[in-house]
């Protein structure tokens, strides 16, 4: 690991790196510091005639009042933990089912990746079709006890149902990188172990997850950010819930989407949106001082 | 097709030239129209423009669907800030305040002057055009497709449950609701958490406050009152007609809206927009009988008029001064009274002024079977002259203050809320929205 393959001149690497870096100022950077702008002002939808009424930190002070964004917080870091939990749980055991070459796992392997594939809102209105409590195919669950299942009804059926849309996505994502990392895993190791005796699960536990861990650091930490603020988590609840039953799945990015764009309060929503960021920063942070700590890469 | 149009008017030109009879024909001035409605009113629409583009030479309109009202106006504020915006633009009933602030609009009636229109405001119908006009009545944009909130039943239904007539009052409804329960109709009145027919129209026609200072008209420092109204009866009662069985919940969450409850004939009655008209003609099962009727009012109130809903095309500012000779032209020519009825016909929006609608009248376009029951809309629309509650609604961040009130619905009849906590907690969030539009808006008036 010694030989370092060195660029002789800086230019060439900035030539190189530049379509991603004029990527990242006009689609990060640049709307960054307009929210950053808006957020210590009140925008009128229109612009205001050139005179921008600042005010301070009103915006942050009105969302830090506002029970209802407490709730909102709280209902994302629920969301956010159990839909990775649930994704990244059976995504583990459909690759560790596919890297033991059960029968017809090839064909898995091939068909496991295609919910990625599929755009959110698409997952949100086939979802909504499915699990629609009076006419969906999960109707019929209702006749056996009326309200069995009512997600628009029941705040808690409706988590539920954003959860399994998310989960349901990220599972393909989540077993492609798993499945990479364990076919990576000498065969030695698990062969001699179970020469040992032990059956899959003390093998999964004591060899492969911990081999595993850097892959796991990573699914973590992109499942936990995507679906605390992606794009996903927003065009899933816009299909489905809409928010409700009265705001029970109103989560951060979907609140702040909403009161920018159906709202036209484009401050109010920018000064959550910095709390998201600064939220996500902190979030990553401690991922990478505490989870990172017991991952060993090599 | 909007080729087609420009290709004529160049083998035109080409022609005129290659005569050389007279000067080369100045090019056509292009300028663009975005708007909302999608799907199969949004082909209509684009009929429309291709009517225009065909009847005159001079202008060019190119209309763009953005497809769904919230998002023309996002995208219209969008290409507004960057410079870029249509000349003119649909904008729905709950963005009027947004528009009327913005001051990035030329006024209809300036508009019209300044090119030389000489249009008779009185024309249209107050109810309809106090919607969108100044304090003093002066339009600031154009009524276009508009609608009201009308009650659908399904005639066959009340036939087999031994029910002779439309429902008049909320006791006839109940009795009704009554009638076809026992009948064996599961759904006698299918209703959702759209706040536009339950909330809004029964506020107008029963003459309750929906805020303060006449439903915001005069001044935005307007609170919202309706924890306080008849509404709290009304939502009441519709609580204990749902605990009973005989009004059922039906939105698209659950699985299905009420207007698919209806063609379906799963609900036998409904309150849906006059707009929907055509939709259930084309959708309910053939044969079957349905009629429309006004919206009920309770026993011993005197009804008022119903308020518009729909949209109207607000003309942009800063914009080429070509461009308004063309926006003017355009929106003069939709509302000549041949377009207003071909517009009413093909779309099942009402006609937006008054010759317009005895023009259809004359040519007894309502006694045609699959038009029937269009004309009730005006009649609900202009039962009475407005009053400071049916005027319309001024309210900042409309949009969002209705998704509060179904926010609050949903509470109600699925939650653990009372009626009145409901209410409460629409009133409480809604006003939270109202002051900070007022902030963002302050030291403007409203003209």
């Amino acid at each position: 690991m010694n030989k370092r393959a060195v660029f002789k001149s800086w230019w060439l690497p900035v030539l190189f790196a530049l379509p991603q870096l004029l990527l990242i100022l006009f689609f990060f950077y640049w709307p960054a510091i307009s929210v950053f702008n808006w957020a210590f002002t009140l925008e009128p939808a229109f612009g205001g005639a050139g005179e921008r009424l600042f005010v301070g930190l009103d915006n942050f002070r009105d969302v830090f009042a506002d029970r209802e964004y407490w709730r909102s917080v709280s209902l994302s870091l629920f969301f956010a933990f159990t839909a990775t939990g649930l994704s990244m749980l059976i995504a583990f055991v459909l690759a560790i089912c596919v890297d033991r070459q059960l029968k017809g796992s090839g064909l898995f392997r091939f068909f496991y990746i295609w919910p990625y594939a599929i755009a959110a809102p698409a997952v949100g209105l086939a979802f909504r079709f499915i699990f629609a409590p009076e006419s969906g195919l999960i109707a019929v669950v209702n006749t056996w006890s009326p309200d069995l299942w009512n997600p628009a009804k029941y705040g808690s059926h409706a988590m539920i149902l954003i959860i399994i849309c998310f989960a349901w996505k990220w599972i393909g994502y989540n077993f492609i990188f798993m499945t990479a990392g364990l076919q990576s895993i000498p065969r030695s190791l698990l062969e001699a172990s179970s020469m040992d005796g032990s059956g899959p699960v003390r093998r999964a536990l004591d060899i492969q997850i911990p081999l595993l861990a850097p892959t796991l650091f990573f699914l973590l930490v992109l499942n936990l950010t995507e679906s605390f603020v992606g794009p996903d988590t927003f065009g899933i609840v816009d299909l489905t819930t809409e928010g409700g039953p009265n705001k029970a799945t109103d989560v951060m990015v979907y609140r702040i989407v909403s009161e920018a764009f159906r709202g036209l309060n484009y401050s109010g929503a920018a000064a959550q949106s910095l709390v998201l960021i600064a939220l996500i920063m902190v979030f990553t942070f401690i991922q990478f001082r505490f989870v990172e700590r017991r991952v060993h890469y090599k | 097709m909007q080729g087609f149009g420009v290709k004529i008017g160049l083998a035109a030109g080409l022609l005129v030239a290659g005569f050389g009879a007279t000067p080369a024909m100045a090019e056509k001035v292009k300028f663009e129209f975005w708007y909302g409605l999608s799907g199969d009113l949004g082909e209509r629409v684009q009929d429309a423009c291709k009517k225009f583009n065909d009847s005159q030479a001079n202008f060019e309109i190119v209309c763009t669907s953005q497809n769904g009202y919230p998002e023309t106006v996002q995208n219209a504020i969008a290409a507004y800030r960057a410079k870029k915006h249509p000349a003119v633009v649909q904008v729905f009933d709950g963005g009027t305040l947004d528009l009327m602030l913005s001051g990035a609009f030329v006024p209809a009636k300036k508009l019209m002057e300044d090119n030389g229109y000489k249009i008779d405001w009185s024309n249209y119908f107050p109810g309809i055009a106090n919607y969108y006009a100044t304090a003093k009545g002066e339009l600031n944009s154009f009524p276009f497709n508009s609608s009201t909130a009308m009650f659908y039943y399904n005639v066959d239904a009340f036939t087999k449950a031994g029910i002779q007539n439309a429902p008049e009052t909320w006791e006839d409804v109940e009795a009704a609701a009554r009638k076809l329960k026992a009948a064996g109709y599961a759904c006698p009145f299918g209703f959702s958490f759209d706040s536009w027919a339950t909330v809004e129209q029964f506020s107008a026609i029963h003459n309750q406050p929906i805020a303060t200072k006449n439903n915001g008209y005069d001044g935005l420092d307007t609170e919202l009152t309706l924890n306080k109204t008849k509404l709290v009866d009304q939502l009441t009662f519709f609580k204990k007609m749902t605990d009973e069985g005989l009004f059922v919940v039906k939105t698209k969450q659950l699985g299905m809206d009420v207007v698919p409850a209806f063609t379906s004939e799963t609900c036998q009655m409904i309150q849906s927009s006059i707009a929907d008209h055509g939709t259930i003609g084309k959708t309910i099962k053939q044969g079957a009988k349905w009629d429309v009727t006004m919206l009920p009012v309770w026993k011993g109130t005197a009804r008022q008029n119903s308020m518009v809903g729909g949209a109207s095309l607000w003309v942009l500012n800063n914009r080429p001064e070509a461009e308004y000779k063309g926006a003017a032209a355009f929106l003069n020519f939709i509302a000549q009274p041949d377009m207003v009825e071909w517009w009413s016909t093909v779309t099942g929006y009402i006609p937006v002024t008054k010759t317009g609608f005895e023009a259809m009248k004359a040519k007894g376009f309502y006694d045609q079977p699959a038009f029937k029951g269009r004309e009730k809309a005006i009649a609900s629309l202009t039962f009475t002259p407005t009053s400071a509650n049916t005027r319309g609604i001024r309210l900042g961040g409309f949009p969002q203050i209705r998704k509060e009130i179904s926010d609050a619905m949903e509470g109600i009849f699925f939650g653990k809320l009372t009626v009145q906590a409901g209410l409460d907690q629409a009133v409480e969030r809604g006003n939270v929205i109202l002051r900070r539009f007022e902030k963002t808006y302050a030291g403007k008036a409203l003209n």
